[in-house]
């Protein structure tokens, strides 16, 4: 399929995510932070440990539930990081090469998550219901377009969502963390997490649709009359 | 519409939402969610839920740095640097 078809599809589809070259602009910064640090550009070295340093500890953190090992973790990834940097020969592979460092330095400490244990999520319990008569045009889906698309994410939002993420067993996790949270493409997080593609799809599919259940019964809690 | 129909969509939406499927997939649902207000709900609920995840971005931050562990990351970057310009 070529690339014009693909941004043609893009401009029309109303239902459908921003065109994932916004993703990649917004992912811009995080590669001059990484031109500047292998350049040695003054203030180059604290930015980059601001910015890594937090994202590696939410990632470990929301993977193993403990603080004190998700500072360690990020301490330990941030210090390989620096060791190894003169191996790196493509900074807008940084983002990438430094999750999979975590990922390992995470793995390596073989603590169990203290969240979910790992299991597979039904793709059938994560679907609307049938409405009582069977009648498909009756699925029982809330109504979110009373959700303004910029809301505000507020500590309350912020709340909700992270426990959703904590409940999902821990191989959705990780592949909705590193997809929806970093926004790393399929091939990306595929190699960060030695999966196939095709597996990172069906997770984070499955991821989806659960973190989508626990936001609905929160949303249908907000909205139903008292 | 039979329901298999909307479920047979339901399990492709991450991909539709994703541009990831191939355009003639991705014309029969467009085609079935335009008739299908259930579909439209869930689509967009889907979109929404992928939309907070993506602004959300910081759910945690970690305790400021201490001194001496930026001390040592600071030492692990200009050993890094100076060996780097040594050897170009």
């Amino acid at each position: 399929m070529g690339k014009d078809s693909i941004c043609a599809r893009r401009v029309t589809a109303a239902h459908r995510l921003p065109c994932y070259d916004r993703i990649v602009a917004a992912g811009a910064g995080e590669i001059a932070i990484a031109e500047d640090l292998l350049a040695g550009k003054p203030g180059a070295f604290d930015r980059f440990v601001e910015t890594y340093r937090q994202k590696i500890f939410q990632y470990t953190l929301l993977m193993c539930g403990q603080r004190e090992d998700a500072e360690e973790v990020a301490q330990e990834t941030l210090l390989k990081v620096f060791e190894k940097l003169g191996q790196l020969r493509q900074p807008e592979h940084m983002k990438a090469w430094v999750f999979r460092i975590a990922r390992n330095t995470c793995f390596m400490r073989r603590r169990k998550s203290v969240f979910a244990p790992v299991q597979e999520l039904s793709l059938d319990e994560l679907m609307p219901r049938l409405g009582e008569d069977g009648d498909a045009r009756r699925l029982e889906v809330a109504d979110w377009s009373a959700l303004p698309e910029e809301v505000a994410i507020n500590s309350q939002l912020g709340a909700l969502l992270r426990r959703a993420i904590e409940e999902l067993p821990e191989i959705y996790r990780a592949v909705i963390l590193l997809r929806d949270f970093e926004e790393f493409s399929t091939e990306e997080t595929a190699q960060i997490l030695d999966v196939t593609e095709e597996t990172v799809k069906t997770r984070l599919h499955r991821a989806r649709l659960a973190v989508r259940q626990s936001l609905e019964k929160h949303f249908r809690a907000e909205t139903r009359p008292s | 519409m039979k329901f298999s129909e909307c479920k047979e969509i339901f399990a492709l939406l991450s991909e539709y939402l994703d541009h990831d499927l191939p355009e003639e997939v991705c014309r029969d649902i467009d085609a079935h969610i335009a008739g299908c207000p259930p579909c439209v709900a869930f689509v967009e609920s889907l979109r929404k839920t992928v939309e907070l995840c993506r602004r959300a971005k910081a759910l945690a931050a970690p305790d400021p740095l201490p001194e001496p562990a930026r001390r040592e990351l600071l030492a692990a970057y200009e050993a890094m640097m100076a060996a780097r310009a040594k050897s170009s």
